[in-house]
């Protein structure tokens, strides 16, 4: 008998596609031939080798296109946090000097850039309720930190890192105001936006414009995991995490991941191509599980949406991703009520040993403990349908009544 | 009958070979290993290897496996008052604070929340259909030597009635046999030693007390009331000991007597005047009412009590309800040395089956 496979599963209903999405098939297809026949080193000097490397090249010009920035800016990288790291721990404004050293984000980043900016005891900007930051504050930070440093009692800051889009309750940030704010109170600084979770619904090429430094991770839209990409435009300076060889200007040295490149390229055409019609499809989906749901089951809120028209609050989020508080349960017992029933969410927040942690995001936004406690993000993908949809409605309201049934 | 059975398993030969048993008894079974405490150095994260080693178990059985964590539950139920008590100079077992409110209380709600039947653990101590009308009572583990039926004794019958114990048919070396067999990763793991969430690495008891509490220099005196020494931290002394009071190699043993941390005072005398007739007992519960009833009322002859995890349990003469609050006082048949405050006392049916217990408080 094979191990863990229980007498009979429930289908499955995947609603975590804010953690990964499954990788389009075509991207896996397109990734076949790198490694069985194209499978030569691209640094190597003989013709297997420029066929490796014209994949790249081709790859690299491609998606340039999509992201709106000239092909050498674009740097693959291992993946998110890579991409997150080298940013913030790397990246100066081009033609200024070394003295700035301060860096700056978002209370909601992601830890990939959250810790880096902790470990380089930088600072941090609070955000209001819905998630989005506080534009004041910012203001207030880099004016201070300005006048710190002309009085020659701080070292300038050097970096803005905002996410563009959350990755658990999915708030868009104002990217344009904040460049501007960025350009007018820290002028030597860079910015820089983790767009990880921004890929799928927004056109990084028109809204990551603003920013020097953009994030984007493969598998978040359908390409292989292990693959990501830092954008750095000629207005950046960028030194490398690792040294040991020339690939990628040096700015990421490293045999680069042919097959993953070229996959990442293809997930992101289709993604790109069929943006405008999924924003559209997955926006409907959203607004007939988020309200089933608040018809379904009391005392659950939708994170960071208030008492005004829920509808226009959320147009200032992705359309994938739906991040619910529900009083009364935990999202531990919660998520494995759903799991039994054939559906896989996510309480957003975890860590390596599978255990839930208190999300930062969530107490930034000033979400009450108890809300908290029962935060249930359900996130949708390319590959989610209206069934998904009508089994989450089915399955969600009893498990949470069963759970209530049992609270203290 | 095939129950649905939620296994608590600490990454320890015991809970793992206690998930394989009822897995091979055909109950449905579903790990869960809880996050309790993070740790200094671990920037609020599980302790990982223990964690892996449950998970790559429950993986080897074909089983699901489930991290909870009860990290904040653990904070106020078990170490927030370890060290309160031993602010107070008393001495807890975090142990049995932590079955009480963790594994029995927390994690036993959950697991019925889900729709488990039951929670199962790896304890030596076995589940005996010898209650009332056939109901449950909790009795010692066929292995004696790793009986833990003491740290368990608040369970009632309520709870045993969802609480499986597959193990305590079975000696040490019989399960560790049978994680052999099934070529488990943790079948020569070491038994946990000590407090959990105090390590030798992270510098043991003094360190981890001393960050949270101010310890405080005392005299140790004699009977007659006469300084004959002194220690670095008077929360650190247990009634009882001997050993590292610094007394050693002038004549006679002396023991701990009473520790009175107000006034920053150790007595110190011979054995002698460690023995004590009566203990008394606060916060007793029961594992049912003919429990109760047995131990107050009837007071046979049969009845015994053990003071301390690896202790032996002793002959009691009668137990009296002292006063209104619920202390009860235990007199023995033969006195013993003093029981520090803090410890738990457990009574016993003949020396097999568990009635009840409560903390040692004088």
């Amino acid at each position: 008998m094979s191990p863990a496979e229980p007498a009979s599963h429930p289908p499955v209903t995947y609603l975590d596609h804010a953690a990964t999405t499954p990788m389009r098939p075509e991207a896996v297809e397109a990734m076949l031939p790198m490694l069985t026949e194209r499978y030569a080193n691209p640094s190597g000097a003989h013709r297997m080798a420029r066929d490796a490397n014209r994949a790249i090249d081709e790859a690299r010009d491609e998606l340039a296109g999509l992201l709106g920035c000239a092909p050498g800016d674009v740097v693959f990288t291992s993946g998110g946090t890579e991409s997150d790291n080298l940013a913030v721990f790397g990246a100066r404004r081009a033609g200024v000097g070394p003295t700035y050293e301060t860096v700056v984000c978002a209370a909601t980043e992601h830890h990939a850039v959250l810790d880096p900016v902790l470990a380089l005891a930088g600072r941090t900007v609070g955000v209001h309720p819905s998630g989005r930051l506080d534009l004041d504050e910012l203001v207030a930070v880099l004016d201070a930190e300005a006048a710190a440093f002309a009085a020659g009692e701080g070292p300038g800051v050097r970096l803005v890192s905002v996410m563009l889009v959350n990755n658990e309750v999915g708030t868009v940030q104002p990217l344009a105001e904040i460049a501007a704010i960025v350009r007018q109170h820290a002028s030597d600084a860079v910015l820089h936006t983790d767009a990880v979770q921004g890929f799928c619904a927004l056109d990084l090429a028109a809204v990551a414009d603003p920013a020097d430094l953009v994030t984007i991770s493969a598998h978040k839209f359908g390409g292989p995991k292990g693959l990501g990409v830092l954008v750095a435009r000629p207005s950046v300076v960028l030194a490398p995490r690792q040294v040991g060889g020339s690939q990628e200007r040096a700015r990421r040295p490293g045999t680069p991941d042919v097959a993953g490149i070229v996959a990442t390229v293809v997930a992101a055409r289709l993604t790109a191509d069929e943006r405008s019609g999924e924003v559209e499809r997955l926006g409907r989906l959203r607004e007939r599980l988020v309200s089933g749901l608040l018809a379904a089951v009391d005392d659950l809120t939708e994170t960071g949406i208030g008492g005004g028209d829920a509808r226009a609050e959320r147009v200032d989020r992705v359309p994938g991703i739906a991040h619910l508080g529900i009083g009364g349960v935990e999202s531990e017992a919660l998520l494995f009520l759903l799991e039994r029933e054939g559906v896989f969410a996510s309480a957003a927040s975890s860590c390596s040993s599978g255990a839930m942690e208190a999300s930062h995001v969530l107490t930034a936004m000033g979400v009450d403990d108890d809300r908290a406690k029962g935060a249930l993000r359900l996130s949708l993908g390319w590959a989610s349908t209206d069934a998904d949809v009508d089994r989450a409605l089915a399955v969600i309201p009893p498990a949470v009544e069963q759970l209530r049934r049992f609270a203290l | 009958m095939p129950m649905q059975v939620l296994v608590a398993m600490s990454g320890g030969v015991d809970s793992s070979v206690a998930a394989a048993m009822l897995r091979d008894e055909g109950h449905e079974v579903v790990g869960v290993t809880l996050k309790l405490w993070g740790g200094e150095s671990d920037s609020g994260c599980c302790s990982v290897s223990d964690v892996d080693d449950a998970r790559r178990v429950a993986q080897q059985l074909g089983i699901e496996h489930l991290v909870f964590n009860f990290g904040d539950d653990f904070t106020q139920h078990v170490v927030e008052p370890y060290v309160r008590d031993h602010a107070a100079g008393l001495t807890p077992n975090p142990c049995i604070e932590c079955n009480r409110h963790l594994k029995f209380d927390r994690l036993l709600t959950r697991a019925l929340a889900l729709g488990f039947d039951a929670v199962a653990t790896g304890h030596h101590a076995r589940v005996t259909p010898t209650g009332p009308h056939g109901g449950p009572r909790l009795a010692r583990a066929a292995d004696a030597a790793k009986d833990q039926s003491y740290v368990l004794h608040m369970l009632s019958a309520e709870q045993l009635a969802r609480v499986l114990l597959p193990i305590g048919d079975l000696t040490k070396l019989e399960v560790r046999a049978r994680a052999a067999a099934l070529g488990l990763r943790t079948a020569a793991k070491p038994d946990s030693q000590d407090v959990c969430f105090i390590t030798r690495a992270g510098g043991g008891r003094e360190t981890f007390l001393g960050a949270r509490i101010a310890l405080r220099p005392a005299r140790l005196v004699d009977t007659t009331g006469a300084t004959v020494g002194s220690v670095d931290a008077v929360e650190l002394v247990t009634v009882g000991q001997r050993r590292g009071l610094g007394l050693a190699g002038d004549g006679s043993a002396r023991f701990a007597l009473s520790v009175d941390v107000e006034s920053a005072v150790v007595v110190v005398g011979p054995e002698a005047d460690l023995r004590r007739p009566v203990t008394p007992v606060r916060d007793v519960t029961w594992v049912d009412d003919e429990a109760r009833g047995f131990v107050l009322d009837e007071k046979v002859s049969r009845l015994m009590a053990q003071v301390s995890a690896h202790g032996s349990p002793l002959a009691v003469a009668e137990v009296t309800s002292a006063d209104g609050a619920g202390v009860l006082d235990v007199t023995w048949v033969e006195a013993p040395r003093r029981v520090a405050p803090g410890q738990s006392l457990v009574f016993y049916d003949d020396d097999d089956v568990v009635l009840g217990g409560g903390i040692v408080c004088g």
